[in-house]
C-alpha cells in the first residue's frame, strides 16, 4: 500500500520533548528528577497514510500521542498542523486543529462512559464542534458513522455494554470519525480484541483509509500488526526514535541492533521455522526512563557496544551504507526475518 | 467440591515403571458455572494426554474455557459457582480428584505446578521474593528458614535472575515484569514437578521479555523432562514451543494434532479462519481473512456445531447434530462435520 504522497505533511514534530517531573517531600514537594518520557523526536506524517509507533513498554508513545492530541502540553518542541505552529493558534484555528487530530483508545470496555448510548456517545463530539454538524442533522450522521465502521445504525440508543469488544471498538472509531478529522492517532486499538474479532477492526481501518483519505498514527507493540498496517515505522526507545523507514527498510533492511533484536523476538506462526529463525536474545530489562544511559540508551543490552556509545550520543541520521535514517554508531543492516510472499 | 457432583471412574491403577506413559490424563471433562443468569458450560468433554517432556499448548480465544480447564486439572476452581460435574484427571495413573482433598493438596505444587499471567497478582506484595519461593521448601519439606533461604537462591539463579543473593530479601514491586514471571517460575519450580501448566505466561510481557521467559521454560524442560502445558491465544508462540495442540472453541476441544500438521493442514474451519486472520511479521500487508461474528455465548451455545453461525462452510446439518471430537488420520482429531472436505480443500464458502 503505497501511500499517494502530497510534499507537505499533515502533520508534523519537531525536537517534541516530554519530561515528568520527579518530587519529593508531601508539604514542601521538591523536584529531585524527572521521568523523561519523551526526550527529542522528530517525524512527518503526510496525509492517507500510516506511519506505525512501536517499542517495548514505557518507551513513550502513549506520552507521544497524549502530546500530539494536546492532552498534555510538551516540555519542549513543536506540533505543525499543515505547516503551522500549534502552540501558536488560539481561539478558532485552534479548535480546527483539534477537531482534525482525534484519538481511538485501547481499551474498548472502559474508554466509552457505560451510562450514555451509543448515538450520544458517537455524537458528543458534535456538541463541542457544533459547525460540523447542525443540530438537526445530527442523527442522520451518527447513523451513518454507524453504518460506516458496520454496526446497525438501529442499535443507536443501546448501551455500550450491550455489545461486543470488537463492536465497543468500532464505536470507538465512529466517534472518532465524527469530526471528519485529517488524522486519526491510534493507541492500541486491536491490542485487547481477540485475534478474530482484531481482523476485522483492522481491515475497517484500512478500508476508512482509502475512503477519506485518512492519516493515521498507529501506536502498538505488536510487530505484525504494525507491518499489516503501516506504510513507515518509527521504532522507539526510552524516549527516542532509534530508526525510521518505510515498511520493507525496517522490516526486510533493519540496521538498528534494537530494531533487530525486537524484530526476531517476534513469534512467527509457522512451525516449520522453528529452529531456523535468526534470534537475537536481549539481555538485561529496559533502564528506567528517569535516569537513561549516557551516550546510547541501548548501550546496556546492546551486543555490538563499544566504548563511544558511553561517550556519545548517536544521532538519527542517515548513515553511510544505509537508505534510511539510525541512531547507531555501528548501524549496519541485517535481515533477521525471512519476508514470504503471500499465497 | 462437593463429592456428588464428581463421576469418578473407578479405573485407579497407578501405572508404576513405564517411563512413557502419559504423565496426565484427563478425560471428559465438563464443568460448569451456576450464576444468576444462567449455567455457563465453560468446559464441555475435554480429553487430553501428556507425556513426559512433551508441550502441549491450548489454543483458543478468550472465554473459550482454556484457564476453567487448569483450574479443573489443579483442583482451584471458584466454587460454587463453579463445578466438576462429569470426567477424570489422572495423574500417572491416579484419579486425583477421588483423593481425599490432603492429598491432592500435596500434588498440587509436588507433582504439578502452575504458573498464571499475573506474576505481580500472583505474588504477594507483603513478603520478600525469597521468603515466597522459600516457602513451598518449608510447608512441603519442612525445611528450616535458613534452608528454605539458601535454595530460593538456588533457584533465583537457576531461573537467571541476576545477582540473586543480594536481591532474595527484595519485594515483588522491586522487580520488572520479566524478572517477577522469573520469580513464578522459580516457585512453580522449587518441588521438581512432573508437569508445569503455565496460563499465558508471557502475555502482559514484552515480546524481547517473552523471548526470554520462553526460552528459560524450554532450557528447563530439556534438563528435566517436565511436561508443560502452554494455554495461550498466540499462535506464534505456540508455533515455536508445541509439539501438539489442542483447540477450544465455546468449552470444546475441537481439533488435536501435532503443531506441523495443525499449521500446514488445519482440520477444522475454525483453526483455518484463525491462521488466515493473523498478520505475520514476516508478510507485506494483504487484506485480512476476517471470521464473521463474535465468539458465542456460553450460556446460549448455538445447538449443533457450536462455530455453525460463523462458519463458511456451515451445512444445515451443521445446526442439527453436535459434531463429536472424531479421530483422523495422522494421529489427529477434528470436531468438524467436513473435516475430510477441509483437509483436501474441496469445500465452497458459502
Ligand atoms: N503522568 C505521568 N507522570 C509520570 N510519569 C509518567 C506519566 N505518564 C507516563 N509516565 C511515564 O513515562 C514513560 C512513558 O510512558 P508511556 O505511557 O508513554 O509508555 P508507552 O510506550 O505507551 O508504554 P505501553 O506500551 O506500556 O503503553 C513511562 O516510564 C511512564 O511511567
Ligand atoms: N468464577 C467464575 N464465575 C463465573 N463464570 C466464570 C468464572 N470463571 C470463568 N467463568 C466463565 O467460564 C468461561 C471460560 O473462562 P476461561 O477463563 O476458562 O476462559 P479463557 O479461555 O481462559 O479466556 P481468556 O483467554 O480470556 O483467559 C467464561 O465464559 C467465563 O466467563
Ligand atoms: S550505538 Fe552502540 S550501544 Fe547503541 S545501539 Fe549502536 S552499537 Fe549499540
Ligand atoms: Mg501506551
Ligand atoms: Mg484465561
Amino acid at each position: 500500500m503505497e501511500a499517494s504522497r502530497s510534499d507537505e505533511p499533515v502533520l508534523e514534530v519537531r525536537g517534541l520533548v516530554k519530561h515528568f517531573p520527579l518530587t519529593k517531600g508531601i508539604v514542601f514537594k521538591r523536584q529531585v528528577g524527572a521521568v523523561r518520557a519523551v526526550d527529542g523526536i522528530d517525524f512527518k506524517l503526510y496525509k492517507g497514510e500510516t506511519l506505525g509507533i512501536v517499542g517495548e513498554s514505557g518507551c513513550g508513545k502513549s506520552t507521544t500521542g497524549r502530546l500530539l492530541m494536546r492532552l498534555d502540553d510538551p516540555t519542549e518542541g513543536q506540533i505543525f498542523f499543515h505547516g503551522e505552529d500549534i502552540a501558536k493558534l488560539s481561539g478558532k484555528a485552534f479548535k480546527a486543529v483539534r477537531r482534525n487530530i482525534q484519538i481511538v483508545l485501547q481499551d474498548p470496555y472502559s474508554s466509552l462512559n457505560p451510562r450514555m448510548t451509543v448515538g450520544d456517545i458517537v455524537g458528543e463530539p458534535f456538541q463541542i464542534h457544533k459547525e460540523v454538524a447542525p443540530k438537526g442533522s445530527r442523527l442522520k450522521q451518527v447513523q451513518e458513522l454507524l453504518e460506516v465502521v458496520g454496526l446497525n445504525p438501529e442499535h443507536i440508543n443501546r448501551y455500550p455494554h450491550q455489545f461486543s469488544g470488537g463492536q465497543r471498538q468500532r464505536i470507538g472509531i465512529a466517534r472518532g470519525l465524527a469530526l471528519r478529522p485529517e488524522i486519526i492517532v491510534c493507541d492500541e486499538p486491536v491490542s485487547a480484541l481477540d485475534v478474530s474479532v482484531q481482523a476485522q477492526v483492522i481491515n475497517l481501518f484500512e478500508k476508512l483509509q482509502n475512503e477519506f483519505g485518512l492519516a493515521y498514527i498507529f501506536i502498538a507493540h505488536d510487530l505484525s500488526v504494525v507491518r499489516h498496517i503501516s506504510d513507515r515505522v518509527s521504532v522507539m526507545y526510552l524516549g527516542k526514535i532509534v530508526e525510521t523507514g518505510d515498511e520493507a527498510q525496517i522490516y526486510e533492511r533493519p540496521s538498528h541492533p534494537y530494531t533487530q533484536a525486537l524484530l526476531s523476538a517476534v513469534p512467527v506462526p509457522d512451525p516449520t521455522l522453528r529452529g531456523h529463525r535468526d534470534q537475537i536474545m536481549l539481555q538485561g530489562d529496559v533502564p528506567s526512563p528517569a535516569n537513561p544511559p549516557s551516550g546510547c540508551r541501548f548501550r546496556t543490552r546492546c551486543w555490538k557496544v563499544q566504548d563511544i556509545c558511553a561517550v556519545e550520543e548517536p544521532e538519527l541520521i542517515v548513515r553511510k551504507g544505509l537508505d534510511h535514517p539510525s541512531a547507531c554508531h555501528f548501524a549496519e543492516i541485517r535481515s533477521v526475518i525471512d519476508t514470504q510472499v503471500a499465497t | 467440591m462437593s463429592q456428588d457432583t464428581i463421576n469418578t471412574t473407578a479405573d485407579n491403577r497407578p501405572h508404576d515403571g513405564d517411563p512413557n506413559a502419559p504423565v496426565l490424563e484427563v478425560e471428559n471433562l465438563h464443568v460448569e458455572f451456576r450464576t444468576r443468569d444462567g449455567v455457563a458450560k465453560a468446559v464441555t468433554g475435554v480429553t487430553f494426554d501428556l507425556l513426559p517432556g512433551e508441550t502441549l499448548a491450548i489454543l483458543g480465544e478468550s472465554g473459550s474455557g482454556k484457564s476453567v480447564t487448569a483450574q479443573a486439572i489443579m483442583g482451584i476452581l471458584d466454587t460454587p459457582p463453579g463445578f466438576v460435574t462429569q470426567g477424570s484427571v489422572r495423574f500417572r495413573g491416579v484419579d486425583i480428584q477421588a483423593l481425599p482433598e490432603k492429598e491432592r493438596r500435596r500434588y498440587r505444587g509436588e507433582k504439578i505446578a502452575m504458573i498464571f499471567q499475573d506474576a505481580l497478582s500472583s505474588l504477594n506484595p507483603v513478603y520478600s521474593v525469597g521468603y515466597q519461593i522459600g516457602e513451598m521448601f518449608r510447608v512441603h519439606r519442612g525445611a528450616s528458614r535458613a534452608d528454605a533461604k539458601t535454595k530460593a537462591i538456588e533457584l533465583m539463579d537457576r531461573v537467571h535472575i541476576p545477582a540473586a543473593r543480594q536481591r532474595v530479601n527484595d519485594y515483588p514491586h522491586q522487580f520488572s515484569g520479566g524478572m517477577r514471571q522469573r520469580i513464578m517460575i522459580a516457585i512453580a519450580l522449587s518441588l521438581d514437578p512432573d508437569i508445569i501448566i503455565a496460563d499465558e505466561p508471557t502475555t502482559a510481557l514484552d515480546v524481547t521479555v517473552q523471548a526470554q521467559v520462553m526460552q528459560l521454560l524450554a532450557d528447563l524442560q530439556a534438563e528435566s523432562k517436565m511436561g508443560l502445558i502452554l494455554i495461550t491465544h498466540d499462535l506464534g508462540v505456540v508455533a515455536d514451543v508445541a509439539d501438539k495442540i489442542s483447540v477450544m472453541y465455546a468449552g470444546r476441544l475441537i481439533e488435536q494434532a501435532r503443531s506441523l500438521d495443525l499449521y500446514s493442514n488445519p482440520a477444522h474451519p475454525y483453526t483455518e479462519r484463525l491462521l488466515a486472520a493473523i498478520p505475520r511479521v514476516d508478510m507485506k500487508g494483504q487484506e485480512l481473512y476476517t471470521i464473521k461474528g463474535i465468539p458465542p455465548n456460553l450460556t446460549d451455545i448455538p445447538a449443533g456445531c457450536a462455530f455453525h453461525p460463523r462458519c463458511p462452510y456451515a451445512q444445515s446439518i451443521c445446526s442439527e447434530k453436535t459434531p463429536p471430537l472424531e479421530v483422523v488420520p495422522g494421529d489427529r482429531r477434528s470436531a468438524c462435520h467436513f473435516w475430510k472436505e477441509v483437509l483436501d480443500g474441496s469445500l465452497q464458502i458459502r
